[in-house]
């Protein structure tokens, strides 16, 4: 019963898109508010209905009711209820319908909180969010109905990959998610501004936290998924260039760029169609993210759906989606008024510099991720494109923007000066030559990867010292009212410091393990002894037992560091019965200069174990440096200045268009 | 300077950026594009002893053979039509088995393929899509049955 509460709760939810997507936006055209004010209902009625065929969905898999198909093949009454919750979309239906719920979630966040918004503006942003819901719907409900049911009902379900057990992937998704759809509010809004024919700062003040927002989560949930596949599928890697993850690094890139341009709509009203169209190609690359993973043309844990019908489907509304509002884009966008000039040296100058390399970034990673399905689809040759494309490629289009993260935000607004920027680094390039110098002598001089990495991160950092010295004016004031300036900072000064410090901890973590990691494989028996580096593990025994729904042979390793004990790990080999699949997990000893990480794999005849452990040097680092980020970016949410509708604390200056809060 | 040769400039740079990635991307692709072939592949075409090429196939029944505990493996891949020979060091992806389908990369002498990786799979179904398309070049792809 539950379940079809659940199915007619989606049918009414897509007649309401029909209402939401036709009704505000034929009001916006005929300057009707009556009509226009139907939209925030609306999209809060859209908001309810998903909410309850997601409860529902939710409650079948809670329950373990089998007698939902989707269900059945996707759970089991064994699982725990972590587990059983997030199989709810750790599968293609269920996958949808969460996808549509955070879509409406945003347009509901759009009606409650919108209340300044012109009229005009928040009807037809809310009658675009309508219409990519309303393609979604159509779609679940077309090719995906996740409340079917099965008859008879089996006894017990198919269970979830193994794989996807797992704490780190039950919150991936709905991280990425989150971030994806995010997307699709700042598209929304894109697509209203060229309706409506003006961008201005208002509109990019509206926008930007939405995107921040969306690309908070969007790191977020990459640097989960990555965190998932470093430690689940015991190879000890963390980024594969693999085309699943290309989908979502290619919206984060994008949506970088975005982020950065939406600080120019908003403090120079320049960058206007510029900015339009980077929040078009960002929701567009969400869009294709999704098709390329859900259509089943590429192979992975991921791809749930090999149904022709549906990859076609997503395809389709792609295919409406990036074509219909490139078209709008080419028709309405000369008619956008050109903002404020600056000079090519300048704080925007910089910013469209960085949204330069970062699109060509992008782009060198669309080219990696989409040629082998476009050289099969003409010659059905087939060819696999990995890390050492990326490696040649986007690497060193990165590079220039980490020599200008350094100096960009040094320069003003308006017309800066080169010389004086660079003056200012001085030390920075003096820690950079002596960190890169120390690295040199450390390797005496082999391999230059190292070097390079090590020094751009010191570069950076510096960089990211040298604005907050000058912000706060230390050592020019007194070191008292230093203090002061530090603590009274705005919080986006603090989110961009903290962001691009992540990024240098990040480089600092990548460079360590692509360039010192240490790897043995050897087979063991209980009291065998291995050495890797500094590390030597004994492995005590294997033992096995039973989980709640696998069995498991666990090993025990005693690991002395330099002589001293250092760790007693456990990594596990384990069989879940009911999808006859075995599954390796890693047991990793993180300190600050690194992971421990041994996997163990099948147990021969003659009662040895494959045993792999890798040193690998600065990990941890990968991870503390993408939580800056995201930490940053909720830094910057938090910069009253951007929380629209927040209480204003200073009333002094009027307000210049209606939209705008507590100015500057 | 004015807005329009401030655009054409910014244009550009862009344009010179755009041209220094296809460069980067062109060179990329001839070092680092690795093809797959079948094992039918290999046999009617032929590949160079230095060329980095990924195979793939069924592994046939019988033919998994370990050395050293488990360290060191060999099995044939076949798509039932011709097969190779395969060496790999290291330990095997946990869903590796005997007659289901399997992926690798590494080069081929002439007689025997040297895998430097064996690509793991996701779940117990999973058909690396080249061997499914591979097998159906040879007519032996079981329709629907590994579909899924």
């Amino acid at each position: 019963m539950i379940a079809e509460i659940g199915h007619y709760a989606l049918v009414l939810a897509f007649f309401v898109a029909i209402a939401q997507v036709v009704v505000p936006l034929y009001g916006a055209a005929r300057r009707d508010t009556a009509l226009m004010g139907f939209a925030a209902p609306a999209a809060s009625a859209q908001f309810l209905c998903i909410a309850i065929a997601f409860g529902a969905l939710m409650h079948a898999y809670i329950t373990s009711d089998f007698s939902v198909a989707n269900v059945a093949q996707n759970s089991h009454s064994l699982k725990p209820l972590l587990y059983k919750i997030s199989g709810v979309w750790g599968n293609h239906e269920g996958s949808m319908v969460f996808w549509v719920l955070i879509l409406a979630l945003f347009g509901f966040a759009v009606a409650a909180f919108g209340r300044q918004l012109p009229d005009s503006l928040k009807a037809r942003v809310i009658s675009i969010q309508g219409l990519i819901g309303l393609a979604f719907l159509a779609f679940i409900l077309l090719t995906s109905n996740p409340f079917e049911r099965l008859d008879p009902a089996p006894l017990d379900g198919r269970d979830l990959n193994p794989l996807l057990q797992d704490p780190g992937l039950a919150f991936h998704p709905p991280m990425l998610y989150i971030g994806y759809v995010g997307f699709s509010l700042a598209f929304s809004f894109a697509m209203a501004a060229l309706i409506e024919g003006r961008v201005d700062p208002a509109w990019a003040r509206w926008v930007r936290p939405w995107t921040l927002a969306a690309w908070t989560f969007l790191t977020a949930g990459i640097t989960l998924g990555s965190w998932w596949a470093y430690y689940e599928l015991g190879w000890g890697g963390w980024w594969f260039w693999d085309p699943v993850e290309n989908a979502s690094f290619m919206p984060w890139l994008a949506g970088t760029a975005l982020l950065h341009s939406a600080i120019v709509v908003e403090k120079r009203d320049a960058l206007k169609a510029w900015t339009i169209l980077l929040a078009i190609i960002t929701f567009s690359l969400s869009l294709m993210g999704t098709f390329l993973v859900r259509s089943g043309i590429l192979t992975s844990v991921h791809a749930f759906a090999v149904d022709p019908e549906r990859g076609l489907f997503i395809l389709g509304i792609l295919i409406v989606a990036v074509g219909g509002s490139l078209t709008l884009f080419a028709v309405r966008a000369p008619a956008l008024k050109a903002g404020g000039l600056f000079a090519p040296v300048s704080r925007e100058g910089g910013l469209v510099l960085n949204n330069l390399i970062l699109s060509v970034a992008t782009v060198t990673v669309f080219i990696g991720t989409l040629y082998p399905l476009f050289l099969d689809a003409m010659t059905g040759d087939k060819v696999s494109v990995g890390a050492p494309f990326f490696n040649a490629t986007f690497v060193p289009v990165m590079i220039p923007l980490l020599v200008l993260l350094a100096i960009g935000p040094l320069l003003p607004w308006k017309r800066g000066n080169l010389r004086a920027a660079v003056e200012k680094l001085w030390v920075s390039a003096l820690f950079t030559v002596v960190v890169a110098g120390g690295i040199l002598v450390l390797e005496k001089g082999a391999p230059l990867a190292p070097v390079l990495g090590f020094g751009f991160a010191a570069w950076v950092a510096g960089g990211v010292v040298t604005e907050l010295t000058e912000r706060i004016r230390l050592f020019r004031i007194p070191l008292g009212d230093s203090l002061r300036r530090l603590f009274n900072l705005p919080g986006a000064a603090y989110g961009m410091s903290l962001a691009h410090l992540g990024m240098a901890v990040f480089i600092c973590g990548a460079t360590g393990e692509m360039n010192w990691t240490r790897e043995l494989v050897a087979t063991a028996r209980a009291g065998d002894t291995l050495t890797l580096g500094q590390y030597e593990l004994v492995l005590e025994k294997v033992e096995r037992s039973q989980g709640p729904n696998y069995f498991r042979d666990m090993a025990t390793l005693n690991v002395s560091k330099d002589g001293v004990p250092y760790a007693t790990l456990h990594p596990e080999r384990r069989l879940y019965p009911v999808q006859q699949m075995p599954t390796t997990e890693a047991a990793i000893r993180s300190g600050i200069s690194g992971d421990l990480y041994v996997a163990i794999g099948e147990g021969s005849d003659l009662g040895g174990y494959i045993v792999r452990v890798w040193v690998k040097p600065l990990v941890p680092w990968i991870w503390a440096g993408a939580m800056m980020m995201v930490l940053g970016g909720l830094f910057s949410l938090s910069d009253r200045r951007l929380r629209i509708g927040a209480p204003k604390r200073s009333r002094r200056r009027p307000a210049a268009p209606a939209v705008t809060e507590a100015g500057d | 300077m004015t807005p329009k040769r401030r655009r054409l400039s910014i244009v550009l740079i862009g344009l010179a950026m755009l041209g220094t990635a296809a460069a980067l991307v062109l060179t990329a692709f001839e070092d680092n594009l690795v093809f797959f072939f079948s094992p039918t592949d290999i046999a009617e075409k032929g590949v160079g002893p230095d060329r980095r090429i990924r195979i793939g196939g069924m592994v046939e029944d019988g033919s998994w053979q370990k050395y050293e505990e488990g360290l060191r493996s060999e099995f044939v891949v076949t798509d039932f039509q011709n097969a190779v020979k395969v060496v790999y060091r290291g330990s095997l992806p946990d869903l590796f088995r005997e007659g289901q389908g399997v992926v690798a990369e590494g080069k081929f002498n002439g007689t025997v393929f040297t895998a430097s990786e064996v690509l793991a799979k996701h779940d117990e179904n999973y058909m690396p899509r080249e061997v499914a398309d591979a097998l159906k070049k040879s007519g032996r792809w079981k329709e629907g049955e590994e579909a899924k």
